[in-house]
């Protein structure tokens, strides 16, 4: 039996008393010590059936998360969508889910809103019923956060409440004592500052 | 397109008429395909009513779709050409899926057609109703259901562009039967733009000169191709070549590679990875600099991440952006298709003129020792023949031929690539990323629907080619004398090692129970059948093969417990790898868990 120099015993051993943590192979690649980060990416598709499904199932294929996802068609002449998508990853992931989402064939272009300083906000419609002092309270909260309210009963309002997601998670918050019913969110858009066009 | 098409064949209104059938022949005609590979059903029978009425476009009748689609795939690796394969609605779909996700994989340029059920009765159940773009979306570059004859024509055209350039890949166009019977304008190809597809393929110039200085100044080089360099044509194996030849850096290639080097050359390594070269992967260990040439860094290649490499610059050109940094980071990317950045690397190191680079003979002698251990002997026997020799005498008997050489799936495929030795590109069709069994039989006889005067062999396994053994009636039928020469161990060697290397000799269903009489079985098809037993026997035996103008099953009965070696188990490193002959104890925990 010839061995080259170094022999794999070793390795077995530090595998076995479990000194080795660092990856063995591809499989087992994880970026423990790196940050994940949450990051906002939005793709400029053509508006083919079926695309969204495309976007969809590469992100559950290759294992990587969904946070927020939000669709439209912009340019009903261009047969343009916009799909704004929240994730979070490592750095080196969240490379890869622009790579691969530009891999798609009818993905015209990707921007990385969070990395380019974009705009993003979100629009939730949340049903409060309560009444007395508390449903004061809640009227007065929602002035606080510029919501509208667009549907009253006697005992229940719905606001209507724009903003970034994290004054959005507030609100829900202020209004869960208060006799939160029920909360639609339409998920993160984004557009980029300034004259330009994003991408 | 339209418009495009307007100047030479007069403006869209007046466009020719043709039935959605008609448009398919019509369209496949214009990208110049002479071959299918197709089975008929009810969903198809309007295109199978075109077929009959031409006869410009051959087409292949073979016994199962997978077969069709292992056709095609074996007919687009030989020529790189565009493969063609056609199949009904349901369960002609799903039989296609494997050979479709095994173009994915190897990046194989294929347009596979499919019935659907009339568009009125789609989501309905109908009879044989599958959802083929949603099955084959996570498995194409791209698919299309076509709802509208008039987007016909255009959806073919752009479908073979897709599945061509670029990171080629299968491409799915799936067509309701009453989409085939409606009339519709044809467009030919003209030339295509497509709104969002725009592969990149020029490599962009300062990192070419990046690259030729990280090159100029390496101790210890090596250049490190992949099956990327056989699909951007025969001019990057040529440049491939020339600067090897101009730099005199070491060459070694991936499973998928192999042809685009000439494994004569003194320069070459061998195949590197878990089954390959001694010297290619000490090589890779030990290099300063690696050129990364139409590969992806698989772990089948990389071994452990961590340990992978660890003293190089790397240097990594691939017309697929999101393989660069994916499991390996790169120093200097170059996303450009790989005989065009070769090309301007050619360029650029010629331009540096006479200037002296660093002394690359310490490398050459240290490459030289490893090769010294001639990691892929084997002992000798004269009573059986061992698996390696039948290759060996394989290689010698027919390498002066016009052979190609497709594999099956295990360890036979393994002692091909490292006993046959190939020095031009196309002549080695094997599935490398999906590991397909079964796939080498009918890649055989696509193979040979493209070059009918070659000598094609289907280097086998007993088990895999068990797995599509009827596609040799195909080849009967169509007079294609593809060979089939099985490796006959009475057993999935493959898992077997691993059983016994890594799951305490427990050999869990991996015998090769009630296997047909071979050659009775070639005889039962109307091919011609040989056995052979002895090593004294073995010459005579091949040569009575490749002289048979018919197909021919050769069961080459080998030694059963040899196993594949050198070999890097899972989660080892490059320079830990097994010579000879192990037990179990060598591998660690970590490594028993990996495929
Ligand atoms: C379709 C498919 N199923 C299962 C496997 C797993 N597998 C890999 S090699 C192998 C055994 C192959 O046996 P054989 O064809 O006799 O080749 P040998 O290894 O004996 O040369 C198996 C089952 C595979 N690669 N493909
Ligand atoms: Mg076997």
């Amino acid at each position: 039996m010839t061995r080259p120099p170094k022999s794999p015993r070793a390795q077995k051993s530090a595998a076995r008393s479990g000194v080795r943590e660092d990856p063995a192979s591809a499989y087992d690649m994880t970026d423990a010590k790196e940050q994940i980060e949450h990051r906002t990416l939005a793709c400029i598709v053509d508006n083919e059936p079926g695309v969204l499904a495309r976007v969809v199932g590469l992100f559950s294929a290759r294992g990587y998360n969904i946070e927020s996802l939000t669709v439209a068609e912009i340019d009903r002449n261009a047969h343009q969508s916009r799909i704004t998508i929240v994730t979070s990853g490592t750095n080196h992931i969240l490379e890869q889910i622009e790579q691969q989402l530009l891999r798609l064939v009818p993905v015209a272009r990707v921007i990385d809103v969070t990395q380019s300083g974009g705009i993003e906000r979100e629009l939730a419609l949340v049903k409060v019923a309560g009444q007395g002092e508390r449903r004061v309270e809640a009227l007065r909260i929602s002035e606080i956060f510029r919501a509208r309210v667009i549907d009253t009963t006697n005992e229940s309002f719905i606001f209507e409440v724009t903003g970034a997601s994290m004054k959005i998670d507030q609100f829900v918050e202020l209004m869960r004592p208060l006799g939160l019913v029920e909360v639609s969110r339409t998920g993160v858009l984004s557009i980029q500052r300034g004259k330009e066009k994003g991408g | 397109m339209g418009q495009m098409d307007g100047h030479t064949g007069g403006d869209v209104t007046q466009a020719e008429m043709l039935t959605g059938a008609e448009i398919v022949l019509r369209a496949l005609t214009d990208q110049g395909v002479d071959t299918i590979f197709g089975y008929p059903g009810g969903a198809v029978l309007p295109i199978y009513d075109a077929i009959y009425a031409q006869d410009r476009v051959r087409h292949i009748l073979v016994r199962h779709e997978q077969g069709a689609g292992h056709m095609a795939e074996g007919y687009a690796r030989s020529t790189g050409r565009c493969g063609v394969a056609l199949a009904t609605s349901g369960p002609g779909a799903t039989n296609m899926v494997t050979p479709i996700a095994d173009a994915l994989m190897d990046s194989i340029p294929m347009v596979v057609i499919t019935g659907q059920v009339p568009t009125h009765l789609i989501g309905s159940d109908a009879f044989q109703e599958a959802d083929t773009v949603g099955i084959t979306r996570a498995c194409t570059k791209h698919n299309y259901l076509v709802r509208d004859v008039n987007d016909l024509a255009r959806i073919i055209h752009e479908a073979f562009y897709i599945a061509t350039s670029g990171r080629p890949g299968p491409v799915v166009i799936d067509i309701p039967k009453n989409v085939q019977f409606a009339r519709g304008p044809y467009v030919g190809p003209g030339a295509i733009e497509h709104r969002t597809y725009r592969p990149r393929t020029i490599p962009v110039d300062h990192r070419i000169e990046e690259a030729v200085a990280l090159m100029a100044r390496a101790e210890r080089p090596i250049i490190y191709s992949g099956g990327g360099v056989i699909n951007s044509g025969p001019k990057a194996s040529e440049a491939l070549r020339e600067l090897a030849t101009l730099t005199g850096f070491p060459v070694t290639s991936t499973l998928m590679g192999l042809g685009a080097f000439p494994a004569s050359s003194p320069q070459w390594l061998g195949m590197l990875g878990m089954h390959g070269s001694f010297e290619a992967n000490n090589a890779m260990h030990d290099c300063d600099v690696m050129v990364c040439v139409g590969a992806r860094f698989d772990d089948r290649v990389t071994g452990r991440l961590d340990a992978f490499s660890p003293g190089s610059k790397k240097i990594h050109i691939d017309i697929d952006p999101s393989s660069i940094n994916k499991n390996v980071r790169a120093d200097v990317p170059i996303v450009a298709d790989c005989g065009e950045a070769l090309s301007a690397l050619v360029a650029a190191w010629a331009a540096r003129g006479r200037q002296k680079g660093p002394d690359l003979s310490p490398w050459r002698e240290q490459i030289e020792q490893w090769r010294a251990r001639k990691c892929f002997a084997y002992p000798a026997s004269t009573g059986i023949i061992k698996p390696q020799y039948a290759i060996e005498r394989l290689y010698a008997l027919t390498k002066d031929r016009d052979v190609y050489i497709t594999t099956e799936v295990g360890q036979h495929q393994m002692w091909a690539a490292q006993f046959f030795h190939f020095d031009q590109p196309n002549r080695w069709m094997t599935s490398g990323g999906l590991g397909t069994m079964g796939y080498g039989l009918p890649a055989a006889v696509g193979v040979q629907a493209a070059h009918p005067s070659a000598l094609v062999i289907d280097i086998a396994g007993d088990a895999s080619v068990q797995m599509t053994m009827q596609e040799i009636s195909t080849a009967i039928q169509h007079d294609l004398p593809i060979k089939i020469f099985i490796l006959n161990n009475e057993w999935m060697g493959m898992v077997r090692q691993w059983q016994q290397l890594l799951h305490g000799e427990r050999y869990s269903h991996s015998y090769s129970d009630s296997l047909p009489d071979f050659v009775k079985l070639a005889e039962a098809y109307g091919a011609h059948g040989i056995r052979c037993n002895s090593p004294a026997d073995l010459d005579d035996a091949i040569l009575e093969m490749i002289n048979t103008p018919r197909p021919v099953i050769f069961d080459c009965r080998v030694e059963k417990a040899e196993n594949c070696f050198p070999m890097i188990p899972s989660g080892a490193a490059h320079n830990e790898m097994i010579l000879g002959s192990i037990t179990g104890d060598e591998i660690g925990e970590a490594g028993k868990v990996l495929v």
